[in-house]
Order: structure tokens, then sequence, then C-alpha cells
């Protein structure tokens, strides 16, 4: 119970919370009273230090900053007495001598300074500190800044980037970045949320922002599986600004990709019209993505698409079903995913359907369904609100889930505590109490040695596990040939270290567990997530506020897109193809005969094309050419397919080998559901129209149905809902018109006027016993082995600019200048070693080919191990990657290959 | 397989851009990593101690290399920003960015406060920055409490007065730049004086916290940092909090004209040091901080040494007490603002509610006084309230420590009854300068405003002048002659506002560096004078801009024809 206050405003008698300071109080009661340090967005602490709200109460000396005092009985405020007045309009007047009008124009400054028919300053001016034209997303003129702090607060408390600070004392006071450094030269990353909070305009967008605009669009970030809400403004069919909208997952924040990432819809590399290869061309990575016509030549829609379908028929007819197969896309919505299943399920007539969740999390989701009879996470990232302990292992959010990451750092300022574990020091490590910075490969030695501390020191949560879990016995029999000063060496952390990192998990009051590609992306990648699970299940550390396992789904809708099967083994909602019932039931909802046999998984369909068994394959939105491991291997195949559609947005590398092209709408383009890594069920909504004949993947993914003679009747993303309503029950009670009207709502939800669930199994666990199973995990060595020759391990991964294979992001203008470059991270203590400055072109090479690609020293990297983003084509990083599978999530080992490093010349 | 360049097949703008050869933002330069390792040794890596270990680098090298800084904020586990705004924050700093090259060695600073100006701070300094060599830097400086040995300055740490240009020259020739360590009465002298009597009485219960607590309520103690508020009753505040809590002690006097916590602490620390313990007991605190600032160099190394005795006599235990430098900012003898100051932050004042009582230091409830206060308490409990309380005048109670300078004879701190008029305190301090006619004078150093000299039997206490628009604060007293121009009287004090503004709050950050351009207008614009002045007194978030005005006001009232 929030304790109510009685007091008087401006002569009213009023009542208002404890917690409502007098600005929300007038406000809410009709009075609008001046602000700009003060906001009510989300996150941000008032400051009371413009002094523009200030108001007069009844017994106090001076005036008080409404936006930082709280009524107390009996209080007697007034708003507008005449030495409140006075001293609000001073301050503006004060205020407004030193601001660049021209600058600070359409600003809120300007529209609240003519609102108070504030005057011509009086005072005589002073000069202003110069602009910082140096970033290529954000501007910064001081000339308008006024010291009201909420870029500091932006940057600090709610982002909780630490970049910038308030240098100097009194006049000489200004915003800087880092050591007052220039902005571009200083660690900012660029998310703009300064930008959003600046009153005056002395942060802006360097493209401005039009004052009239067609209209505002909310909708869903096209970036990472957080899922950030966007306002979309629209002016001319362009977007023109995008800001975070309040969100459940992103509370009004956004990354640099988010913000000033959607400029790749309006390239001028987009395709525009469906294109057919020219007979004879060569298949490969040879064709300028700005010109297509080199290898391919225009085509009607009819045309293309007779085209791809008689593929596929031809393909059918000469080879039977099973030489067909589909990649769908995680990053169109669900209603589109689940199209393109229902489309090689029932046209193609087999399962081999997949997409990039088989380079990403299947191995977690492997292990998850097997411990807990779910592959979701079991809470949201902002749980972390909640819980006193978090374990970040295997994932770098501050670059590949930075809005999650804000949540995680602002955590660690309440005090909870914050371990991470990665082979790679990552911007997370200053907020850490611990950084374990063990060796690549190593995670199930450390995780087993954790438990075998947690196990051996009885620190395991009895009751937890007699109630909710089996295989205690089995796992901690397994565990004892695990001691933590058995395994130090192998990890690279000391037994000391280990025991204290169990200890304080095991002994935490809410702990929870993030886990990303550094746990997935191995060949042991399903043993380290069932370590995990262990873990968690242990210490009694799920169901609860602030608990849970949470895997960072990469994609948009990664999880939307694995809900609704664009997995080989499963139909819609998990239910197994190998099923019996499961298949009469969709053979019953789909009206058509279904094929109980097991489908290909992405790498597998790549090696069947190699096996002949695969001739013909339809490619959404996927981008195996640069996505898949050994890649040469990967490209050799896509150029021996009979038949290849690719439909994209962009001619990308796969695309390359395409036989018929259909050009694709972006995600800002059209509507539909997407769901993030906390189960949130969110509308995307159309913003602007598709450049020439680009159609939505779901218009084309239906006319090419109609073509292979399926008797589909969709009038369009709502009917397609509430068809997926009916063959998951994960949905039930969210339908379109609520999600419409909501933006956003968690499954599973138990009734249509109800929250959804965003913690679950508290009670029991959706396995055939209610209960979940510990899974012990041995050691298995790295398959590609060190040795004299490839004697540096190699990771990859993505970085904070550049989304995977960087279709989109390296055709964004800030993005492509933020990080124009290939590069390959290493240590400082290895390039002194090879005689490698900072910046040299080297050649890194593996069992499987090379690459040449520049410097950059970073000792984020231990000696011994190199890094490179996948995201260029011209230094393809899986060129150099191995295609060994982990054999239960068939997911292949991107973070550990053996490689060469040679300087050239 | 290509036909086509990389830089065909590259999606996007394929225009050249510069290589990013490494990380974004400025590289940790491992030298200086291993300097500031080797200089922090084993003490401990807490964020709270950076001001202290900007000291450090700064004592070690004479100024802050962005190299080092950043090799701080990294063994700290500090954002750049958090090192960078807190060390370019503090005057006595000195950061120098890649580009820049450091300041000389050697730092002269000569006070420019109002009593050193009268006594012809200008001229020293015109003629030193004439006759100074490259290798050594001179610049003005706020305060230093050495008012009445006007004109003062400080050869590095040596802080002196009665300087000339010759002197200092020489001083610096002669390098002694260090702080001189005065003479005080020792430990063992303050024993056979009957010290620590009353804190034994407390540790031994022969006294109760309530029986001291009611004596002091008796006494009519006050804060005489310059607020006045009754001490027993912060106590007592303090006390009913939840524990932890926290004992600071400011002493960071700064107000322009007030030196009497220098001239306590350099002649008589034991007694001082006892009342903090006493205080510490009544509150049970948790530890005690003192923020002494960093003019005062030669009392940081009696503190230092009387500290360490203590320590080593067991009668406080080690790491109870600790010593902190403030590091030039005027605005840290505010009391939220020197709590910022204390947990490493840039001094700015917070805004109340809550009050430092309930949310201070690390957010737990602190008690705050000032050095005086504090020293009068063990004879307090020794002698009684009533000894104390009877020998106020007019009304007023106890005795207060007055620093007197500007035109009198025998500057210096004047011990004598609350309540005493300007009259009487220019008598006790030999009467005016040759030649010198009393004029005016500033009851309460450079915020107290300026009364003249027909206003010179009012009597001086706290709430006093209230009437007169005026109040004595620290009760530091300047007096002025008819050979002073009261309009640069004015100025200099606004000078000062502006120079020490923390910068936070507009009417203050703005107000204080618009009236400084306004002020050196050939005339006045009043009204507009007026209307800033009210908005600087009631909008301000702290008493500096609440009382920046003061001077700009009483001139327009009382010597409204000098301006």
């Amino acid at each position: 119970m929030k304790d109510i206050i009685s007091f008087i405003l401006d002569g009213q008698k009023v009542t208002a919370p404890a917690d409502e300071n007098l600005w929300q109080v007038a406000k809410r009661n009709g009075r609008q009273l001046p602000n700009l340090c003060y906001t009510e967005a989300n996150g941000y602490a008032s400051s009371g230090s413009c002094r523009v709200c200030v108001v007069e109460i009844d017994g106090e000396r001076s005036l008080a900053a409404s936006c930082c005092r709280y009524p107390t009985d009996g209080m007697v405020v007034n708003t507008q007495s005449e030495r409140a007045l006075t001293s609000q309009k001073m301050v503006m007047e004060l205020l407004s001598t030193d601001v660049n009008p021209k600058v600070a124009a359409g600003s809120q400054f300007e529209l609240l300074a003519k609102s108070m028919a504030i005057r011509p300053s009086r005072f005589p001016k002073s000069s202003a500190p110069i602009s910082d034209p140096s970033h290529p997303a954000i501007t910064v003129q001081l000339d308008a800044c006024i010291d009201c702090t909420l870029c500091v607060r932006a940057c600090r408390d709610v982002q909780v980037n630490d970049v910038i600070g308030l240098a100097y004392r009194g006049n000489q006071q200004k915003i800087g970045f880092d050591f007052d450094d220039l902005m571009a030269e200083s660690t900012c990353v660029a998310c703009g949320e300064c930008v959003q909070a600046c009153p005056t305009n002395a942060l802006s967008n360097v493209v401005k922002k039009p004052s009239n605009v067609d209209k505002n669009v909310q909708s869903i970030c096209p970036y990472c599986g957080v899922g950030c809400q966007l306002n979309l403004a629209i002016k001319d069919n362009k977007i023109v600004n995008v800001n975070g909208a309040d969100g459940p997952s992103n509370e009004g924040r956004l990354c640099v990709k988010g913000r000033y990432g959607f400029d790749y819809i309006n390239s001028s590399q987009r395709l525009t019209e469906p294109l057919i290869r020219k007979p004879g061309v060569p298949k490969g990575i040879n064709i300028d993505p700005a010109n297509p016509y080199s290898h391919f030549r225009s085509a009607s829609w009819q045309e293309a698409l007779d085209q791809a379908a008689i593929g596929f028929s031809q393909s059918k007819q000469q080879y039977g079903d099973q030489s067909l197969a589909g990649f769908g896309s995680a990053k169109c919505s669900n209603e589109e995913a689940y199209l393109f299943q229902k489309l090689v399920r029932t046209g193609f007539g087999n399962n081999n359907v997949d997409h990039c969740t088989r380079l990403c999390h299947a191995s977690s989701v492997a292990a998850l369904m097997e411990g807990i009879g779910s592959g979701a996470v079991t809470a949201p990232f902002t749980a972390v609100k909640d819980c006193d302990l978090m374990i970040v292992i295997g994932a770098n959010p501050n670059e590949n889930h930075p809005v999650a990451a804000s949540f995680f750092k602002q955590a660690t300022q309440r005090g909870a505590e914050l371990i991470v574990m990665d082979p790679r020091a990552q911007a997370l490590k200053p907020y850490a109490s611990h950084m374990l910075q063990f060796n690549p490969g190593s995670d199930v030695a450390l995780l087993n040695a954790m438990m075998h501390v947690i196990v051996e020191e009885k620190l395991y949560n009895q009751a937890y596990i007699e109630r909710h879990t089996t295989g205690f016995e089995q796992l901690s029999a397994h565990l004892v040939n695990y001691p933590p000063e058995a395994m130090q060496a192998q990890c690279g952390i000391d037994a000391n270290t280990i025991k204290t990192v169990a200890r304080k998990y095991a002994t935490a009051n809410a702990a929870i567990i993030f886990w990303g590609m550094g746990i997935a992306q191995h060949a042991h990648g399903t043993d380290n997530a069932r370590c995990l699970i262990s873990l968690a299940l242990l210490c009694g550390h799920i169901g609860r506020p602030g608990t849970g396992l949470h895997p960072l789904r990469g994609q948009n809708n990664v999880q939307g897109a694995s809900d609704a099967a664009l997995i080989p083994m499963f139909y819609p909602d998990y239910k197994k193809t190998s099923d019996p019932a499961a298949r009469a039931f969709f053979e019953s909802l789909w009206k058509s005969d279904l094929s109980s046999e097991p489908g290909l998984t992405v790498v597998e369909i790549l090696t069947a094309i190699h096996n002949d068994s695969i001739h013909s394959m339809y490619i959404l939105g996927e981008n195996p050419a640069m996505s898949d491991p050994n890649v040469t291997h990967a490209r050799e195949a896509l150029a021996k397919l009979d038949h290849l559609v690719v439909q994209d947005i962009f001619l990308t590398e796969t695309a390359m080998f395409a036989d018929v092209i259909l050009p694709a709408a972006a995600w800002y383009e059209k509507t539909g559901t997407v769901t993030n890594t906390n189960r949130q069920v969110q509308m995307g909504r159309q913003a602007v129209d598709s450049p020439g004949q680009a159609r939505a993947d779901w218009w084309i993914t239906l006319q090419l149905a109609k073509r292979l003679n399926l008797p589909w009747d969709y009038s369009g993303p709502e009917d397609i809902y509430a068809e997926m309503q009916r063959a998951m029950p994960s949905l039930a009670n969210i339908n379109w018109q609520r999600l419409a009207t909501e933006h956003s709502v968690t499954y599973p939800c138990s009734a249509s006027d109800q929250p959804g669930q965003s913690i679950v199994f508290g009670d029991e666990f959706p396995t055939a016993d209610g209960r979940a199973l510990f899974v012990p995990a041995g050691i298995v060595p790295p398959k590609d082995a060190l040795d004299d020759e490839y004697s540096f391990i190699l990771l990859t991964g993505r970085q904070l600019e550049h989304w995977h294979t960087g279709s989109m992001t390296r055709r964004s203008e800030v993005l492509n200048s933020l990080e124009p470059n290939a590069f390959v991270q290493m240590n400082a203590d290895d390039c002194i070693r090879l005689n490698i400055k900072a910046g040299d072109n080297v050649r890194v090479s593996s069992r499987r080919g090379g690459i040449q690609i520049n410097v950059r020293i970073d000792n984020a990297v231990q000696s011994g191990v190199v890094f490179i983003p996948f995201a260029y084509v011209e230094a393809a990083a899986n060129i150099l990657t191995s295609e060994e599978l982990d054999p239960f999530g068939k997911i292949p080992e991107f973070k550990y290959s053996a490689v060469k490093i040679e300087p050239t010349q | 397989m290509s036909s086509v360049g990389t830089q065909n097949i590259r999606p996007g703008n394929t225009k050249k851009r510069r290589k990013k050869p490494y990380p974004k933002g400025r590289q940790l330069d491992l030298t200086a990593q291993s300097e500031i390792k080797v200089l922090l040794a084993n003490r401990p890596r807490d964020k709270d101690l950076l001001i202290e270990y900007l000291h450090l680098i700064q004592d070690q090298w004479s100024s802050i290399s962005a190299a080092r800084l950043h090799a701080l904020a990294n063994e700290l586990k500090l954002p750049q920003a958090a090192v960078y705004e807190a060390a370019t924050f503090y005057h006595h700093f000195d950061v120098v960015k890649e580009n820049q090259s450091p300041p000389p060695k050697l730092t002269i600073r000569v006070c420019e406060s109002l009593s050193c100006q009268l006594s012809g701070a200008n001229e020293v300094l015109d003629q030193l920055q004439r006759l100074t060599p490259e290798t050594i830097r001179v610049v003005a400086a706020p305060c230093m409490g050495l008012c009445d040995k006007a004109p003062a300055a400080a050869v590095g740490k040596n802080h002196i007065g009665l300087v000339s240009a010759e002197l200092l020259l020489k001083l610096a020739d002669e390098k002694q730049t260090k702080a001189i360590m005065p003479n005080y009465l020792s430990y063992q002298q303050y024993l056979l004086n009957g010290g620590y009597q009353s804190l034994n009485a407390l540790n031994n219960n022969q006294l109760s916290g309530d029986d001291a607590i009611q004596c002091i309520a008796d006494s009519g103690l006050k804060g005489l940092g310059g607020a006045g508020f009754a001490t027993a009753t912060k106590l007592t505040i303090v006390r009913n909090q939840p524990a932890p809590r926290y004992l600071c002690v400011n002493a960071d006097e700064g107000e322009p004209g007030t030196f009497k916590d220098r001239h306590l602490l350099s002649s008589q620390p034991q007694q001082f040091l006892e009342g903090m313990l006493i205080a510490a007991h009544l509150i049970e605190a948790e530890s005690i901080y003192i923020y002494l600032r960093d003019e005062y160099a030669a009392i940081y190394l009696v503190l230092q040494r009387e500290i360490q005795h203590l320590t080593e006599l067991g009668v406080v235990k080690d790491g109870f007490i600790h010593l902190r430098r403030g590091a030039g900012a005027y605005i840290c003898g505010e009391e939220s603002a020197m709590i910022e100051s204390i947990e490493g932050k840039r001094g700015l004042p917070r805004q109340r509610p809550p009050y430092v009582a309930q949310q201070g230091l690390f957010q737990r409830p602190t008690l705050v006084q000032n050095v005086e206060t504090l020293y009068w308490l063990a004879p307090i409990l020794n002698r009684g309230a009533h000894w104390f309380k009877s020998q106020g005048k007019r009304g007023a109670a106890g005795l207060r420590s007055f620093s007197l300078s500007g035109r009198v004879k025998k500057p210096g701190v004047i011990v004598a009854p609350a309540g005493s008029t300007v009259t009487e305190l220019i008598d006790l301090a030999g009467g005016m300068l040759e030649g010198h006619n009393f004029k005016a004078y500033l009851p309460g150093g450079a915020s107290g405003g300026i009364l003249p000299a027909s206003l010179a039997d009012l009597a001086l206490d706290f709430g006093s002048l209230n009437d007169y628009g005026c109040f004595v604060g620290s009760h530091a007293i300047i007096v002025l002659s008819d050979q002073d121009n009261i309009k640069r009287v004015s100025q200099n004090l606004i000078h000062f506002f502006n120079q020490e503004s923390c910068g936070q709050c507009t009417p203050c950050r703005v107000g204080c560096e618009k009236a400084d351009l306004l002020l050196a207008q050939p005339q006045w614009d009043k009204p507009l004078l007026k209307e800033l002045c009210s908005t600087m007194a009631d909008a301000s978030i702290c008493g500096l801009g609440q009382a920046a005005p003061n001077p700009i006001l009483s001139t327009l009232k009382y010597f409204p024809e000098e301006v």
C-alpha cells in the first residue's frame, strides 16, 4: 500500500501517492509546469538542476524544484505565485541567453520558451564551445547545450554506457565524451539515447528529422532477439527518425542498429524486380551487388514465380519428395515462418526445413527440451530487476543484445552481482565482480567443477531437487571426477575462483543465468547447455522472480520462427514429426499428407547436396553462402544445385547462386508478429511501402504455394495468424486484435484479459512427470585440434555495428561508416611475437582455407586466441570454420577452429 | 571462382574509409598502467578513493596525464567519463591530454580574495607574472585562510602570508615548496591540561550519552560552520537513525575571510580530535571522515601525525578515522557537496530532502560537523553548559572564534562572546589601521553581505542580521575603510562565486556568470541585477547560489551612490 498524501496545490486540496513528485501531481491536476532537465521517460531520475519548474512551498525560504519534491501531509504548494513564475521565467531567460536559436529550432526548449513568452535575453552573451561534427550519426552542438544533464543520465543511468560526463566546473562546465574527446574517437557506442533525451538539439542526429512528419508508426526492431519497440517517423514514404518506444523489453531504449541502422531499406542495392539467371553464367561470389544484371535478367512476377515453381516440381518428379529443401528466416514474421514450413511440409512433401537457429541456439534448445521440456527462456531478461546475482556466460550482450545488457548493468548499479564467464573480456567486465576468462572450449570442465563444489559442499537446494528433478544421484556421481583442482589447468581459471563463484551462485537468493553463442556454438554445445541447466536445477534458481535460464536469442524472430516450426524435427509448438498423433493433427489441420521421414538440418542439407540427394532449394532470407561453416564447401553446394530460388531484399552472397530471385519487402514494409527472446509476441506494423515490385514474403510464399497446387487462401497476416492460433496452444488468449491494441503479450497466457506469464515452471515442468532431468555431461575435446602449424584458436561472432552476414548493416550508411572493414582481433603479445603492428594485413588460414584481413589489436582476446566477425564477404570468417557438428543440436563449432596467422607484405 | 575484386562484391557503400586498428576509444597505455599499479600498491581499489588517488598522481608527477588517468579509471573499474569529470572539477588537479603539454612542475598560487586584494595581491600577481621564469606557473587562487597575513600565497604546498613577489621567487628558488609543520599543543600537553576527560567519561559510562547531549543542548552550542543549527538537535537526529551512521568533519574552511578552523587545528588539534571522538561516540559512528581543504597542507601533516598517535595509543582503532583531502573547490564546504566529494565524485550539492542526517555518506545517516563546533565539545562537557552559555552577549550564547581581517591593526582569530559587535571586535583587533577610517564591514565572509559603518553596533549572531539582508555565517569579519571601493569589493566577491559555482543549477551557474559581466559595466543595470538576484536567492539549489547575490544586494541597498 502506498501512502496517500493530502495537501494544497494552488489553493485546491489534492491527494497524491507519496512517491509522486509535485510536477507529476500538478500535471495530473491539469497544471503543466515547465520542464527541461526533467523527463517522465522510464529510467530517468529527477536532477532538479535546471530550476525551470520551481514552485513555492509555504514556510520554506527558497523555492523548490517540483520535479524532485514529494508531497507531505498539509504541504501548501503554489506553482503560480509571483515568486515562482518570476524565477521560472528568469531561468528560461538566463538559459536562452547563450542558446543558439538556429540549433534549438524545433526543440522542446524552443517550444517551452515560446509557450512561456520569454522575451529576448537582456543579459550579455558569452562565447559558446565549439561543436563536434566527428561522428557519422550524432552531431554535437554545445552552443545549444543548457547543461540539463539528461544526456549524462541517458548515457550513465539508462543505457549505462558511461561515456558522457560533465567535465569542468561552473560556467566552464560542459558535457564531454570520455576525456572530453571527440565523439567519434571516444568509446561512444552511438545508442543515441542522448539524442532522444536532449531537449535543445545540442545533441542531434546527423540526419535531421523534418519538423512535419507524415505519420508515426510503432513497430519492432528488425535486428536482435531483444525485440525493442520503435517509434518510426515517416515522411514521403521514408523513415526519417527512429526513437525507442516504451516496450516491455526495451523501456524506450535502443542500440545503434535499432536507431540508426534502418536506412538499408533505402539502399540503391535493393532488389526491386524479380530476376532470372542468364543462361550459362557461372555461379559464384562473382557479382557486384549493385549490378545484378551482369548475371540476371529482369522478369515479371508471373514468369519468375512460374519458373520457381516449375523447378521445384521438376525436382520432385525427377528425384522424389526428399530432393527439395527450404531455409526459412528468423528475420521474417511468425506468419511468414509458419507459411514457409507449411509450404515445405505440404508442398515439397518433406521435413527438410530449417533456419539459422541451427547455427545459433539449436544446441541450447536441444538441451532445454531434454532437460526441462521447453526450449524457450524460463524468465525474461528484465527479471534481473529482482535478482541478486547474474551469470553471463558465452555471451557478449553489450554488442549483441545491447539493450538487454543495459538492464544487466543497471542491476549491478543497484547492487546485484554480475559474474561474466567468457574466453573474451568484454564491455561488461568493469561491471562484473568476477570475470572468468576461461580457455575456449573448456565450458564443461568449468561448469562441472562449479557443480562439483556445490555438491561437495552440500550447497544445493535439497528440497527443490527432491520435489522438481530426477537424476540427481547420477549427476552427483558423475561430478565426483571434476574437482576444481583437477579442472583448473584445463579451464585456465584457478580452483579458488571456481569455488568462490560456485558458492556465490549457490547461496544467492535469486540468481539467473544468461548464455549465448559461446555456449551453443560448439561440437559440445548441447553438453554446455546441459551443464547450465543442471547448475540452475541444483540450486533451485528457476521459476522464481529473479531466477531462470535465459539463452539470449539472436534474431528478432528466432523464437517465433522456431515456435512456428522452421525446424525439421518439429511441427509448430515443438510437436515431434516422429509422433504419429502430432502428424495426424497437422494432417487434419493442413488437409494434407505429411512425410514421416525425419528432415535434415542446415549443414546436413548442404552436405546432402554434395551427396546428390538434394537438388533444389527455396531459400528465404537466409545467407548460407556467408553464415555456414566451411563456407567454401557450402558455396560449392549452392553452386551445385539444379534449382535455387532465393527470396531476399538484396542480392546476397547466396542470391549470387540463385536461378530465380524473388524481391522481398523489408521488415518495415510489412505487418506481422514477431516473438522475442522474452517470449513476448509483438506486433510489427508496416511503416513504408516497398520499392518497385518487391512484395511481402508471405505473399510470395503464397503465390508459390498456389503454383504447387496447394489450396491456400489467406488474405493476409491476420488470417495466417488465426490459423497459427489453432495450430499452436502457446498462442492461446493472444489474438491478433489484442496484439494490435497492446503491442506485446507474453506467452503462455492464461486468459485474454491477463498478462502473459513471464516467469515459468515455478510449480512444474512441461515434461511427462512434471520434473526436470539432470543430464550429466562429459568433456569432449575440440574437433579441430591445435597443432604446431595451426596454433591459434579462432572464435567467430558478431559485432555491435554489424548484423550477422552484414547484408543489412553493411548497407546502412551509419553502421558501415562506423565499421567499414573486416578485422581480426588479436592480443598485443601475440602481435609482438609475430612482429605484427596494429592495422597490418595478415593471412589467417585454417585446414579449410584462408583469408587476408587487417589486424585490430585488442587485449579483450587472450594470447593464443583470435576473433573474426563473420559479416565481411571480402574476408569471410566462415572460410576458416569447420562443419563439425554437435551430435544433438547439429550446430557447428564456430567457437573453436585451429588457425595460423602469417604477416603478409 | 571469383572474377570480380572484393571491393566489388562487398555490399553497401564501398568508399575507402580509415582503418580501425584498435577498438573504440582511448587505448590503455601499458607503461601508465604499471606506473599506477606501483603507485597504488596495495591500497584498496575502492571507487570513493578516486580523489585521494588523483592527489597521489598529481603529487608524484605535478599533473595528471590522460594515460595515467585512464589507467587509474581502469584500476578502479570506473568509466573514463567519471574520472575525467571528477578530476577536472577540482582546481588542484591538472589534467593533461595527449595533445597538451604539462604545466611547469612548480605552481605559485596567489590569493586573490578580498582581504588579500585589499593588501596588494594584484600587485604581487602582476609582478610575479612579469618576473617568473617559465619553469614556474603563477595562478590566482581563492582564499587560503591566511587573511590575517594578507597578502598570502602558496609556493607548491608551502602556504605563507605577508608575501611579496621577491619572497615567493626566493622560496621557489630555494625549493621551499613543502608544507611546514606548525607548533601546536601536543597530546601530552593536552592531557596535562585535562584533555580527554570527557571522552574517557563517556567511554567508561561515567557520563551517559543522553546526559552529554543534554549538556550540549543546554550550552546553546550551534553549528559554527556557518549555518548555526543547534548541535545537540543534530546529534539527536542522527543518533536516532538506523546504523551504520557516519561522522563527517567539515574542515573545508573556504569562506573568504575565514581562518578560525586553520587556527584551531594548527594550535590545538587534540582538543578538536577529542570533540570529534565525542561526537562519534554519541552517534555510535561506524567511522569518521575528516574532509580537510587541500590548502591546509600543514594541518594535514598535523592531523596525520596526531591520528597516528591516537591509533598507536589505542584511543581509536586503525582505520576508524579517514583523513581526506579536498582538491580546491569552495563548494565542498557545503555539506552534501562535501559528501559527494568524499565519495570520489564532483562536489555537487544534493537536493534536499532527504537531509544528510537521513541519507548522507554512502546513503547512510551522517552527522556533519564543523571543526570549531567539535572543538568546543570537550570544554563544554568538562566545564558545564552554563560556563559556555553564559559567555554570550546581547541574548546570544557561548563563545565564537571570529576571523578578523581587512583594515585593522592586528588581524587574527579573536575568541569573543557570541553577540559581540564589530566595534568591539575592531577594538580587540587593536583598532583601525593608521590612516584608515571605518567605512563598512563584511559580517560573514563573501556570502554574508556588506554592512555600512552606521550599523556597527549590531549584535553578531546567527539570525541577528536577517533584517539587514546579511548573516554572520562563519563569523568572518572583513573590515573596510574609506580607501576601499565598494563596487570593486562587490566585483571581487561575485568573481569569486563565479569561479566557485559548481555549475549544477541554472540560477547560480549562469546567474554568477552574468552577474560577473554585469558588475563590470561602468554603470550597473540595477533593475536587471535586482531581478537576477531575486531568482538566484530564490531558486538556487544550495547556499552558494542563494547567498551569492548578497554583496550586490547590500551594495544596492547601502552604497547605491557607488555604482
